[in-house]
């Protein structure tokens, strides 16, 4: 059952329960995001894609990747109350990330010139999870997963050794938004790539990190989705 | 055993253990809870068996293993009844004077009574003592009394009633809306109306749902679970049974901290007891309706408190929330609609169902109905659980039942709600306690933990404590708890250890606020919770910190010394023995001196000197 | 690794995905701590993903990957025993066997752990070695407390 809303004054229609970021791609409005992927299901950790709602004539601020619509909601995607919650977000990630560089364009877009806070110990993850999402979801092995908790949480294969179950397939590097996933030639098998976690980082992204409405992407998932399909069939 | 399949099943088997129970016959309760045992109360027993074995008075006299009486700082705890002698820190040496003073000759031995530090009176019975005159004890009337791994004892007290009450004369609708009108509020951290869940629950359209008791105390500080747990386990399973009954679940599960072993082992007692009674199990007393329980361990993590995570956990994960919605109520575990229940909340069901909503509803305040266990801990005389009316003051709790501050010491604070919560002041101390002014004074009711402080707990380091608890203890998941717990523990921490700056203040408040507005669970939206608290209150505690370097409660280690005051000092040499870094000097009856260059400030000195000559500044 | 008990436990728990804590703890107490191949075992005999597994034995603090000491040393850092002064008891501890939290000493006698709360508030500060409770500890009471344990004729 299609539902009535409005985006920023804007009236779209929609399926009642789909999430707010699919309505908002309807009307047109951009919604900053780091761990959503229409690909994956929605996990609403990075918090950046929270938007203003108005429901039942209460204002609260929900995330736009799992919120889901109802009839007559009203929502906004771009007050000051919602720059001033990205700005805090962008500035702890790059307190934690300070050399990633899709953080700091995005910072430099917001207008951040510094993070206020104390520089963490330089580490390139962000902790989105898109790539044990996608390796478990998509790919369907869960190489990586997400270990420990609270401060020490990371993204690490069973014992920090090389994973057994990997495939090789590439995509955590591919969909990872800092460049923190490498593949490395196997030297035991030619043909074969492992995943080595550490510090690298990739070329800046051509499209400058606008991964809903990159051709680019979207031809390399569904060429990925074909490639592991057939891998599992061998 | 006779399974129990009607009303008057139940009403004769209470009736004949009854009659075999004799009320003049001498009967003690020894306590056995994790406090009692921790003071060795086995021992005690063993001793005390031996005792009345070579006495010849095993016939006599009834020993009964009960559960937790709520003052655990005086156990191991004793009772004789019928005089209801209470008995405190007995050990086994004092047992032959019990057994040939009390249980033979009916004489009082002094030195076991509780006696008050201040007034230095002797207390004789249990229902005299000060820790227990204001309570009203509903929820823990059992605990205590009756032998928690004994069914019987439990029917006895009227146990299971309700139950066949809601079974055979009440309908699963007429359940839910009788728990709504009574306003009982959820007793584990919102307080949201346990009757609309339920309500919520019932309407949901699904054959299969399931109920969690969430017995996963984890606020540090509070342990009026485990004590329900452990000393009437049988309440809880009953609560569950008949909420099962009212939103229709055929299967729950009690989700226990393992760190609670004799918690695990008194509820598995009491469902075997309860299935073979026929009270539990396939076609309850005989009305065909199906209910199973089974026991989760917790394996050591604060987020299980919050329902999403303490699902996932159940489902075999680890527990990260999700954000909500779905809730629960419609789509929990497995995707079947879930009520998720704290113990103590399933605890108040029998009584509502037994004694009616009207009943209830007329204990407490407006917003707040019933009692509520509290844990009264940290720097008050008498420490332990107190189930008081909801509204009773701060002063009534904290002074007139806990007797007030130990030492004489100043009261400064009392934090409540555990992580969640906050320290409400001295300004605030007659303030009533419920959901509402809690929340208005800036904590929370969480669980119950009550904790006091003197003016010798810094307001800082508690915001630093719990800050540092919740970096561990969060998920890890969402940036703004993550991340934002992280920088503003290095900016506590900083001002902890002297190196506060200017802006330190501000930023700590907007981070809180972002945290409170941004977060993914409940964990992080509260998470703010002690800093800003004490921010609101101790604004002045924080500014002594950054600006002149100082800690006047003498706890963060960077910003005091020890100096012995000569005035006061009369050289008893005590310090100086026990000082574990031979950092202090001074002969006999001449003043003492301590070389701050090696004191590490293990604080032995300040609390052994028994002239407070030992000072902070 | 005692492969027949942990077939027991695999079996008692119906080899369910979801009682896959459970059998974690009951391994765990059957071998003191969870080894690496105990772990890749389990997951085969499952059927269960490692990462799953890796994941639930680094996110909850009951589970430990490495071997615990003969004795492990609880100190309670709850509300209550941290204004009791658990800190100060901590640095005592790590003071005397010259460990830090989450460490074991050389000679795996003892393995020291804080706890969050034991809910024995009542007590505070408190401490649990293996199953022994000690209520009001301060600095000066650690080495007490301890010698005890160390000359505790190995098993």
């Amino acid at each position: 059952m299609k539902v009535p809303l409005t985006i920023d004054g804007q009236m779209v229609q929609i399926d009642s329960g789909a999430p707010i970021i699919d309505a908002a791609k309807k009307a047109g409005a951009v919604i900053p995001t780091l761990c959503y992927h229409e690909a994956l299901k929605p996990y609403g950790s990075c918090r950046l894609c929270m938007v203003e709602i108005i429901i039942n004539k209460q204002r609260r601020l929900v995330t736009a990747c799992n919120f889901p619509v109802e009839g007559g909601m009203e929502v906004f995607t771009d007050t000051a109350k919602l720059r001033h919650i990205r700005k805090m977000i962008i500035e702890l990630l790059l307190a934690r990330c300070p050399d990633v560089s899709s953080l700091r364009a995005m910072a430099k877009q917001m207008g951040i010139k510094s993070s206020r806070f104390k520089k963490q110990d330089s580490t390139e993850c962000i902790l989105c999870g898109l790539c044990v999402r996608f390796c478990e979801e998509v790919v369907g092995v869960s190489a990586i997963g997400l270990v420990n908790r609270g401060i020490d949480r990371e993204v690490a294969t069973p014992f920090k050794v090389a994973s057994d179950v990997c495939i090789g397939c590439g995509s955590c590097t591919y969909i990872c938004p800092t460049g923190c996933i490498e593949m490395v030639p196997d030297k035991k098998i030619p043909q074969m790539r492992i995943m080595k976690m550490g510090q690298h980082s990739l070329n800046p992204c051509i499209n400058e990190f606008q991964c809903e409405t990159c051709i680019v992407e979207k031809e390399f998932f569904e060429d990925m989705r074909l490639v592991i399909a057939e891998f599992r069939n061998s | 055993m006779k399974q129990i399949k009607t009303v008057s099943d139940l009403e004769d088997l209470r009736k004949s253990i009854l009659k075999q129970r004799d009320p003049e016959k001498i009967t003690i309760r020894m306590c056995l809870s994790t406090g009692c045992r921790a003071k060795k109360s086995i021992k005690v027993i063993s001793a005390l068996e031996d005792e009345l074995n070579n006495q010849g008075l095993q016939e006599k006299v009834e020993i009964k293993r009960t559960g937790c009486h709520g003052f655990c700082e005086m156990g191991p705890i004793m009772v004789i009844e019928p005089a209801n002698i209470f008995y405190r820190q007995v050990t086994p040496e004092d047992i032959a004077d019990i057994v040939f003073e009390t249980i033979l000759k009916g004489n009082i031995v002094k030195r076991l009574l509780w006696k008050d530090a201040g007034t230095k009176e002797y207390t004789k019975t249990e229902q005299d003592l000060p820790l227990y005159k204001k309570q009203k004890k509903h929820i823990s009337y059992n605990s205590g009394k009756i032998d928690p791994t004994d069914i019987e004892d439990y029917i006895a007290a009227d146990g299971y009633l309700a139950l066949c009450k809601a079974l055979n004369a009440m309908t699963p609708a007429k359940i839910v809306e009788t728990v709504f009108a009574s306003g009982l509020r959820g007793r584990g951290g919102g307080g949201f109306s346990t009757g609309l869940k339920w309500r919520i629950c019932s309407a949901a359209p699904s054959d299969i749902k399931y109920i969690i008791a969430n017995g996963d105390e984890g606020d540090p500080g509070a342990f009026m679970d485990r004590s329900l747990m452990e000393g009437d386990p049988h309440r809880i399973i009953e609560g569950m049974i008949i909420a099962a009954f009212a939103i229709g679940a055929g299967r729950g599960f009690l989700y226990v901290r393992e760190e609670y072993p004799i918690a695990i082992e008194h509820l598995s007692i009491a469902i075997q007891k309860a299935e073979e009674y026929g009270l539990l199990g396939n076609n309850i007393m005989g009305t065909g309706f199906d209910f199973n329980i089974a026991i989760n361990k917790g394996a050591g993590a604060f987020v299980c408190g919050e329902e999403t995570a303490l699902i996932i956990s159940i489902e075999g994960k680890s527990g990260t929330p999700r954000s909500r919605p779905p809730y629960p109520a419609f789509e929990g575990l497995w995707g079947k609609p879930t009520i998720i229940n704290n113990v103590e909340t399933l605890g108040n069901i029998p009584q509502i169902i037994l004694k009616g909503a009207d009943w209830y509803s007329n204990i407490g305040t407006v917003g707040s109905k019933g009692t509520k266990i509290f844990s009264l801990v940290g720097k008050v005389r008498n420490t332990g659980l107190v189930e008081v009316e909801m509204g009773t003051t701060l002063r009534e709790i904290i002074f007139d039942i806990g007797g007030g501050i130990r030492k004489d010491k100043r009261f400064k604070a009392v934090q409540t709600g555990g992580p969640s919560g906050g320290c409400i002041p001295i300004s605030k101390i007659d303030m009533p306690v419920d959901y509402d002014s809690l929340r208005e004074a800036g904590a929370i009711m969480g669980s119950g933990g009550m904790i006091v402080m003197d003016e010798t707990s810094c307001m800082v380091d508690i915001a630093r404590y719990f800050l540092n608890f919740l970096l561990f203890e969060s998920c890890g998941k969402c940036v703004p708890c993550r991340e934002g717990l992280k920088q503003m523990h290095y900016i506590l921490t900083n001002i902890c250890e002297g190196n506060g700056e200017k802006g330190d203040i501000e930023a700590l408040t907007e981070l809180g606020h972002f945290m409170i507005s941004t977060s993914l669970c409940g964990l992080g939206a509260t998470a703010a919770n002690p800093v800003l608290s004490t921010l609101r209150y101790f604004h002045d505690e924080y500014l002594v910190h950054i600006y002149e370097k100082k800690c006047p409660a003498g706890v963060c280690k960077n910003l005091f010394e020890y100096m012995i005051d000569e005035t006061l000092c009369n050289g008893c040499t005590l310090c100086r023995i026990r000082c574990p870094e031979k950092a202090i000097s001074g002969e006999k009856k001449k003043p003492h001196r301590i070389d701050t260059a090696k004191c590490i400030k293990c604080g032995i000195c300040y609390n052994s000197c028994k002239r407070q000559a030992v000072i902070v500044i | 690794m005692n492969i027949e008990k942990v077939n027991i436990i695999l079996e008692e728990h119906e080899y369910k995905h979801s009682a896959i804590i459970s059998i974690m703890q009951d391994v765990q107490g059957v071998e003191n701590y969870l080894p690496e191949d105990t772990l890749r075992y389990i997951s085969e005999k499952m059927e269960l993903n490692l990462t799953r597994i890796f994941d639930i034995a680094t996110f909850y603090k009951t589970f430990s990957l490495t071997p615990r000491g003969r004795h492990t040393i609880r100190v309670c850092s709850g509300t209550a025993c941290h204004l009791g002064g658990a800190v100060k008891n901590l640095e005592q501890i790590q003071r005397t066997i010259n460990i830090q939290e989450g460490e074991t000493t050389n000679d795996r006698m003892f393995s020291l752990e804080t706890v969050n709360c034991l809910g024995a508030c009542a007590l505070a500060p408190v401490m649990v070695i293996d199953e022994d409770y000690y209520d009001a500890v301060n600095p000066g009471k650690i080495e007490k407390i301890l010698s005890p344990y160390r000359l505790e004729p190995e098993v």
